[in-house]
């Protein structure tokens, strides 16, 4: 059995319906338990106050951030190369999740350093990419939404994909250079995994994996709709040459 | 050289429009597509023209032989006739423009600014562009709208001369262009209609 | 090729307003920025570098739908994708024909925008040679940004959300220079990355820039 069977939209809908309620289920136990066990059970921090503890949402969804780029981009591949619908929707469907997931780390980032900074906003060169990682996700939304014809969208959104990815890379070197440049050290740096000890660990754990399955249902179900609509876009359309 | 068409399928906006449509063109020889609007004359052509990939089915004789003249004339306003087609001749490799200019009668417009001809005028410089690519198979699409009587006596007479000298024209045209050589291909038959079948299989 | 350079350069300058179009915006957005800062020459003096960058760039982003718009219309670039010309070299001709018409322009003048900005002294040289190595990846990136809005009505806002974020790295590293280059300190190393993008990104997105152009094509 081959994971390419799953391109065919029919049977990718089935089988996700199948699946979908169990990965909502582990989601909601795997996510809750980390963020009320980080938030509620765990000692505040000596130096950060409470605040930190908001890295249980911050570090999941900055991961997420990036994985979802990482996913359209192998789903962009895919496209190109094997030319399955379900990969180029499956990436449509998951640029949204992204985009948020990005905004929501971003937010919590500059919630996490006000304390520290003292301004909501410092352009330190993480916070700095994942500004920029925001801004093409809006493009790459934008493009789908502008294009009509379905293929072409595709096509055109894939090509975005790996140039932005590229781009994105460039630009996150870029950054540091621009942040560090004649600097020794970071000024401002969020270097969470070397502050944290054992009775975070676990918590953060069950966050990011409860944040992983987060879009893993989001992604199975809004690719779920993406399929549906492209479908009745297409009936429609036979429809209207009958 | 002959262009030989094989159970096309051509698709507009990601449909099928028409299906199993053959043909072949021989040097010399002229052939009309008709059928009604929206039948997919436009797309077969550039299909042919190499513009859009086929569905199914094979393109063979094509490559780097055809000249296209689409509804859009292709000229630029701000240049003179000249420079427009001196500009497409130094594409496509020819030395001598005289010859289309006198073809279609725009000797004495040559140094005039395109932007300022009339919608027939430019259409004659669109199709005398085709004289200057030195290639066998002429692909036109409409090729006498905005043409009055004398200019489309002028189009016949330089398609003629172009298939007297071994080249090849496939054209969608609703007018009768008195072109006693050319065979006409209906395409009402090659209709592609949606089966059941396909229903299901939607966009797949 | 040639044929087609010198036909994107004519037509641009007959265009009415061609590459003037740039400087004037070049020009007031040089001139908007001490009305929005203040008038201190020490702020601007500081800035100068930076504000010449994102001016240039605005002012080539500007134009960069034109590029492939009007051939688009008129159906020249059917004609041109059935020509014995590669895509390829088309759209590099196009982005070289932009830089010639819209950047260097740009390059040349900002000398005379960097004294209303108090650009000191050193700075001069610094940021004509960062503009001059850096525009060329602005003009390739942008006809990147100009082939996938292509088809499009409304294709020139869209356009910008596309190619600004693909611009910050050239963006970084051009005013890195020309910063460090009016402070007097080495320009080494961020001059080689901004030669680097500028280089790597005109010898490989131009087949990215043809795939697009030809999908609109279909």
């Amino acid at each position: 059995m081959s994971l390419w069977e799953y391109a065919n939209p029919v049977k990718f809908i089935r089988t996700t319906d199948k699946v979908l309620p169990w990965v909502w289920v582990l989601c909601a136990a795997t996510l809750g338990t980390g963020l009320i066990w980080g938030f509620f059970f765990t000692p505040d921090d000596f130096r950060m106050g409470s605040t930190v503890k908001i890295i249980y949402i911050h570090v999941p969804s900055a991961l997420m951030a990036i994985n979802a780029w990482l996913m359209m981009l192998v789903a962009s591949l895919i496209w190109i190369v094997r030319r399955h619908h379900v990969s180029a929707l499956a990436a449509r469907a998951a640029a949204p999740v992204g985009a948020v997931m990005t905004l929501i780390a971003l937010v919590t980032g500059a919630f996490w350093g006000q304390p520290m900074w003292g301004t909501w906003w410092e352009w330190d060169p993480r916070l700095t990419s994942f500004l920029i990682l925001f801004l093409f996700y809006l493009g790459y939304i934008a493009l789908w939404e502008a294009i009509e014809n379905d293929d072409t969208a595709a096509d055109l959104t894939s090509i975005l994909c790996l140039v932005g990815s590229v781009f994105a890379i460039l630009s996150r070197y870029a950054v540091h250079f621009w942040n560090q440049g004649l600097h020794q050290g970071a000024t401002f740096s969020l270097d969470k995994e070397e502050n944290i000890s054992d009775v975070f660990w676990y918590p953060a754990v069950l966050s990011m994996v409860g944040f992983g399955r987060l879009f893993v249902a989001l992604g199975f179900f809004r690719t779920q709709t993406e399929i549906r609509a492209r479908l009745t876009r297409a009936l429609l359309a036979r429809e209207g040459q009958m | 050289m002959t262009l030989s068409a094989r159970d096309l399928t051509v698709t507009r906006g990601g449909m099928a429009i028409l299906e199993g449509v053959s043909f072949d063109l021989s040097e010399g020889e002229a052939l009309v597509l008709r059928g009604p609007n929206g039948i997919g004359k436009t797309t077969l052509l550039r299909s042919v023209a190499g513009l859009q990939p086929v569905e199914a089915g094979e393109v063979t004789g094509a490559e780097d032989q055809v000249a296209y003249a689409g509804h859009s004339d292709g000229v630029k306003a701000m240049l003179s006739v000249t420079e427009n087609l001196t500009f497409w001749a130094s594409v496509f490799g020819v030395a001598n423009i005289a010859p289309a200019l006198a073809a279609f009668d725009l000797v004495d417009l040559k140094s005039r600014l395109a932007g300022t001809l009339s919608a027939g005028q430019k259409r004659r410089l669109g199709l005398a562009r085709l004289m200057v690519t030195n290639r066998p198979i002429w692909v036109l699409d409409e090729p006498t709208v905005s043409l009055d009587a004398a200019s489309v006596a002028l189009f016949d007479e330089a398609v003629r001369r172009h298939l007297g000298s071994g080249g090849s024209a496939l054209m969608a045209t609703h007018i009768d262009l008195g072109l006693s050589e050319a065979r006409v291909l209906d395409l009402g038959p090659y209709k592609a209609s949606p089966s059941a079948r396909q229903m299901d299989e939607a966009f797949l | 090729m040639r044929a087609l350079l010198y036909r994107d350069l004519i037509l641009a300058i007959r265009a009415g307003g061609g590459f003037g179009l740039g400087l004037a915006f070049f020009l007031i957005v040089t001139v908007l920025v001490p009305f929005g800062v203040g008038p201190q020459s020490t702020l601007l003096r500081e800035i100068a570098p930076g504000i010449l960058w994102i001016g240039a760039l605005l002012a080539c982003l500007l134009s960069l739908d034109r590029i492939l718009a009007l051939d688009w219309e008129d159906g020249s670039l059917d004609l041109l994708a059935t020509a014995p010309l590669p895509l390829e070299a088309v759209v590099a001709i196009k982005a070289l024909a932009h830089w010639i018409t819209t950047a260097l322009p740009l390059v040349l003048v900002a000398p005379v925008l960097g004294v209303l900005l108090n650009l000191p002294a050193t700075g001069y040289l610094w940021v004509v040679i960062s503009l001059a190595v850096g525009t060329p990846a602005l003009s390739v990136i942008g006809t990147f940004g100009a082939a996938l809005t292509a088809g499009l009505k409304r294709g020139g806002l869209l356009m910008s959300l596309l190619v600004l974020p693909l611009y910050v790295p050239t963006l970084i590293f051009g005013a890195e220079v020309a910063r460090r280059g009016a402070d007097g300190l080495t320009v080494q190393s961020p001059l080689m990355l901004l030669a680097g993008i500028s280089f790597g990104v005109m010898a490989l997105l131009p087949f990215a820039s043809a795939a697009v152009l030809r999908i609109n094509l279909r």
